[in-house]
């Protein structure tokens, strides 16, 4: 007996459940500013290009879009589950695959600016 | 006297229309849609920050300023706020209990700090923002 | 002291004449403090002497009496009619097969039990000319985890043992979180190495439903979160180490 491979997932989904709860409703309230038409000084383009160029922007919009991903991967992987649907390979495969794919596309946009 | 066990049938799709705490309980799970949907949508914005160009930057911060988005973004904000961050707050002191000499840190502190850093953290990022 | 008529719904299950449970009725005079299973005591004497359920301490401190009161697995001797409705519902818990009327069959968790390792696993000796001391602050660590009186309300609450009854559950991991926090204790690694497996702390998603519904406030859901942490760890530990410890 041994320990799971889940602690590793599960390490992923509370290091990302604890950023999105911190970090996810100032964005989610950033992007209602800019939708009711209020764009700050911040997210002009120079402004907000910059903060992306620089490596601790870089580091912070790294950490916190990934970590997040692999937390709502692992959370979906138990809602398929808590809906009934029994595939769990299959599932699991599926959302962390997502979530890679998603986090090797943080890097390479991150890369590229 | 023989034994008979009877199994009671447990429904795998609609257990959790039992009561209100397992309700409450999916509500809370099912913010995880939303995390996905706002993680690519960010990757979205890194990709138009990636391609350079002031014009799609404000193509996109245009696309936006639509009354559907709108209202996405602030049903989003609100529920996220209950279902994500105000319950993951409150069940924080259950996975990080902190004693003192002999007596437990009460709960409600661990909670309030919490909320002070969440506060915290959203004030700096709208100062970064420009916002405030 | 006054009286109040209750209307008890109970379930009925007799595996040798019953395809499936049935409910029963009783009208019930029942003394205004009184707790359920006085209620319940008071059918067996008067109205029914077929009712088979289990009780015995009647003071919350052996665990033998918990079944569903109204939906919620309950103490039957710490529900009182004060705070119940006219009318109530008594099945057995949730989530376990029905032996007979309101009796469950543990023998699934009892055999978990002893996956927890409930005993103090030492590598070192104790010492050698003295006590093996424990302060006061090192008791109270894990003193709310040894509250558990095995009534197993926790699972009839607990939906993923519902869903699946492989689950090890939350009672059986508070228990092995007891002696995980115990100072006198060296087994830590070797009860994740079981209870962090398939099966085990992995399968919580923390509905909490264990912890609102347990009598003895012993907070089980406290307790897998905190094993979740500590096996999180130890993966990394081993994996960095190289080899099981």
């Amino acid at each position: 007996m041994a320990i799971a491979k889940k602690a590793f997932v599960w390490g992923l989904f509370a290091a990302g459940g604890t950023v999105t709860a911190f970090v996810f409703p100032v964005l989610i309230a950033l992007f209602l500013i800019v939708a009711l038409g209020n764009v700050p000084e911040g997210l002009q383009f120079e402004n907000i290009h910059a903060f992306a160029t620089n490596w601790l922007g870089k580091a912070a919009l790294f950490i916190v879009i990934s970590l997040s991903l692999w937390h709502a991967a692992h959370r979906l992987r138990v809602v398929f589950h808590d809906f009934g649907v029994r595939m769990d390979k299959a599932v699991a495969n599926a959302v962390y695959l997502v979530a890679l794919i998603g986090t090797v596309m943080t890097a390479f946009y991150l890369y590229q600016i | 006297m023989s034994r008979q066990p009877y199994i009671r049938p447990v429904s795998k799709t609609t257990w959790y229309m039992r009561n209100g705490r397992y309700r409450k309980y999916m509500l809370r799970e099912v913010t995880c849609l939303l995390v996905g949907v706002y993680s690519f949508l960010t990757i979205w914005v890194l990709a138009t920050l990636a391609s350079g160009s002031p014009e799609s930057w404000n193509a996109l911060l245009a696309s936006q300023q639509t009354p559907a988005m709108i209202g996405f973004h602030a049903f989003a904000l609100i529920y996220f706020l209950i279902y994500q961050s105000f319950d993951w707050f409150k069940l924080a002191p259950k996975a990080m209990p902190v004693q003192l000499g002999e007596k437990k840190l009460p709960d409600r502190y661990i909670i309030i700090a919490h909320y002070v850093a969440w506060a915290v953290v959203s004030l700096f990022v709208f100062w970064l923002a420009g916002v405030i | 002291m006054s009286m109040r008529q209750m209307e008890l719904e109970v379930l009925r299950y007799d595996p040798e004449q019953d395809e499936a449970p049935r409910f029963q009725n009783y009208s019930v005079p029942c003394v205004d403090d009184w707790a359920i299973l006085d209620a319940l005591n008071y059918v067996k004497e008067n109205i029914d002497t077929t009712l088979a359920y289990r009780w015995s301490c009647h003071m919350m401190v052996c665990g033998s009496c918990g079944m569903m009161v109204n939906g919620e697995p309950s103490l039957t001797c710490k529900t009182f009619i004060r705070d119940l409705p006219d009318h109530v519902r008594i099945e057995p818990l949730e989530n376990f097969p029905i032996e007979r009327d309101l009796v469950v069959v543990l023998d699934d968790v009892m055999e978990k039990l002893r996956m927890a390792k409930p005993f103090i696993i030492r590598k070192d000796p104790p010492p050698e000319d003295q006590e093996f001391t424990q302060s006061r602050a090192a008791l109270y660590k894990f003193k709310q985890y040894t509250m558990c009186v095995n009534c197993m309300c926790c699972y009839a609450a607990c939906p993923q043992y519902a869903l699946d009854s492989s689950f090890i559950g939350p009672a059986v991991l508070a228990l092995a979180h007891r002696y995980n926090l115990d100072s006198r204790d060296q087994g830590k690694a070797e009860r994740l190495n079981l209870l962090a497996d398939h099966d085990g702390v992995w399968e919580c998603s923390f509905v909490g439903a264990c912890s609102e519904v347990c009598p003895k406030s012993v907070d089980p859901a406290a307790a897998v979160q905190q094993m979740k942490i500590d096996g999180a760890k130890e993966w990394w530990k081993q994996k960095l180490g190289g080899g099981k410890s």
